[in-house]
């Protein structure tokens, strides 16, 4: 059983995002592999365990996403690739192409992707590779058994669970509750760094860079959002007067009672 | 023929609340564009409700219950015929996993979550939140279909008052490697985060798993959804799927009541765009203030079964 995980490295979920121009400012920022991604990464790495195989980690980034594989690799993962290029610069489309023609190049059975990545939240790659693969997708999963050639996934939707089984390959894209991932060990760590990752360019995949770039989605501004001031602060140590109050809030203002 | 489609879901037989705020938009789109209101639906009972909203015609593929191939295939079929200039999809669970399915089909960029969305200069603008709203990104959708999903309870459900929409049945391709094995329903009662008007949130001031209840107490009587913060998510308190932030839901409820949160930076961005926020906090210190439009600075073990009451009492 070979899997393939997809992870991209994004900002700290605690980081303050400065705006530079249509971009976030990353100087001073600290990236991690994309929380959601930690759930797909985990999944690969019990499979393995359980039945054999390689896990190929891939992203599409600048020189700094290599972090991001080597934690992949301290944790469990067997290889991993780095098509290198400003994947910012390229919409969800874009990445898609990137990440599908770099899959198309490895032995896989099952494509794993983070329900979305956190921060840029658009939740479209790993459909969007699904499709550019002709494969079945199953995604915001909380459970997963695969084998006989099969997955069986648990899908989250609105309040609710669906189970559905689909004919490998397939995409599944990871939510929380999937598993716990592990933390890496010293020993991985070691092991990690003697495992060459695989460096290719846009180009090298074959692909035209002018068709991987072509932003179908263009980003006019960033900005930040109004400042909230803070409205009312009242004392509450007189329990019935503080819910009249909310009450009288609820009822006048947002006219929900 | 220009104009807007959008997807469109029914639920017990009415369509959804995505469903309705997605054509309202698209209605005042369609009416910038130029063109007509057309919608997509899995069944005929869309046509009157969508044609209340502005839809003058309803593609229907009778595909059954959702799955990504088959509605694909329908939509994308429906999409060459069609030829919209914008193709709006509610921001479900379902609609969330088709867009981006069908974009890549068609070969064109989404712009996910958007919270606002006009037509300018020919061309569709959305703007969406990133890195759980401390950012806005104002972006221009250029392909043809533009594609976008809408964010939950950012855009008013209006209706414009027509009549039934014009049934336009289309054919729905049988194949489908996916198998629905089984639906596991939400419980009774159970509202989700993402379609709530109101949302009440306990943090890690309720001490305990079995405090939920304060919060589930005061979510049922007002007709609200339950939210947690990730501390308590964490701690194994209660279920991921209720967590608000930038690693669970960002939510945008008219009124959202968060109890013993002190508001971790990824909590305020993951609320904060609410309409109305009321808190309930005993340190008059706490980050969650400085969003609140009410605060109020006081134990929420003896205010909250006050307020439960007083809720049941006024909704009599």
């Amino acid at each position: 059983m070979n899997s393939v995980v997809c992870i991209s490295h994004v900002p700290d979920t605690e980081s303050r995002i400065k705006i530079a121009g249509s971009k976030i400012d990353e100087a001073g920022l600290k990236f991690i592999v994309s929380p959601y991604d930690e759930f797909a990464l985990e999944e690969a790495i019990r499979l393995k365990e359980k039945s054999g195989g390689d896990v190929t980690v891939i992203t599409f980034g600048p020189e700094r996403a290599q972090q991001g594989l080597r934690e992949a690799l301290a944790r469990g993962a067997t290889k991993a690739i780095h098509v290198k290029g400003e994947a910012s610069d390229a919409d969800s489309l874009g990445v898609a192409k990137v990440l599908a023609a770099a899959i198309k190049s490895i032995p896989h059975d099952i494509v794993f992707f983070g329900k979305q990545g956190v921060g840029t939240d658009n939740g479209l790659v790993g459909p969007m590779v699904a499709e550019l693969l002709g494969y079945p997708q199953v995604n915001v999963v909380t459970k997963l058994e695969v084998g006989d050639g099969k997955l069986t996934a648990h899908r989250e939707i609105e309040g609710a669970e669906e189970v559905l089984e689909a004919p490998l390959p397939a995409v599944v894209t990871a939510q929380k509750g999937l598993n716990e991932p592990r933390y890496s060990s010293l020993k991985g760590i070691m092991a990690a760094k003697k495992i060459t990752i695989d460096a290719k360019s846009v180009a090298d995949l074959g692909l035209d860079e002018g068709d991987v770039f072509k932003q179908r989605v263009v980003v006019v501004s960033l900005d930040a959002p109004p400042e909230k001031s803070g409205g009312r602060k009242v004392d509450g140590a007189d329990a019935a007067a503080a819910a009249q109050e909310i009450i009288k809030y609820i009822r006048e203002e947002a006219k929900a009672l | 023929m220009a104009g807007v489609l959008v997807f469109t879901e029914l639920k017990d037989g009415k369509l959804k609340k995505a469903s309705r705020e997605a054509l309202s938009i698209g209605r005042k789109l369609a009416e910038a564009a130029g063109g007509e209101l057309v919608a997509f639906a899995n069944d005929a009972a869309a046509a009157a409700e969508a044609g209340k909203f502005g839809a003058k015609k309803v593609y229907v593929a009778a595909a059954g219950p959702y799955s990504t191939e088959p509605y694909t295939a329908a939509l994308a079929q429906v999409v060459s015929d069609v030829k919209p200039s914008v193709l709006l999809f509610g921001g479900t669970s379902d609609g969330r996993d088709l867009a981006p399915r069908v974009a890549a089909r068609l070969g064109v960029g989404v712009a996910s979550d958007v919270d606002r969305l006009e037509w300018t200069d020919g061309k569709l603008r959305a703007r969406r939140p990133m890195y759980s709203g401390k950012v806005f990104s104002t972006v221009e959708v250029t392909g043809t279909p533009a594609i976008a999903t809408t964010r939950p309870n950012a855009f008013p459900a209006e209706e414009a008052g027509g009549g039934a929409a014009e049934v336009v049945n289309v054919t729905a391709p049988a194949d489908n490697r996916v198998k629905i094995v089984e639906t596991k329903a939400p419980e009774a009662g159970e509202i989700s985060l993402a379609e709530a008007d109101i949302i009440v949130s306990g943090g890690r001031g309720l001490k305990e798993a079995d405090n939920f209840k304060y919060i589930r107490d005061l979510a049922h009587a007002i007709g609200g959804a339950v939210g947690a913060s990730r501390a308590t998510v964490d701690a194994g308190w209660i279920d991921h799927q209720h967590q608000v932030g930038q690693t669970g839901r960002v939510v945008s409820p008219n009124v959202y009541i968060a109890a013993g949160i002190s508001g971790a930076i990824q909590h305020l961005a993951g609320m904060s765009s609410s309409k109305h926020i009321i808190a309930i906090n005993k340190d008059p210190e706490a980050p969650i203030f400085r969003v609140a439009d009410l605060g109020i600075v006081g134990d929420l073990f003896q205010i909250l079964p006050v307020l439960t009451e007083e809720v049941k009492k006024a909704k009599h």
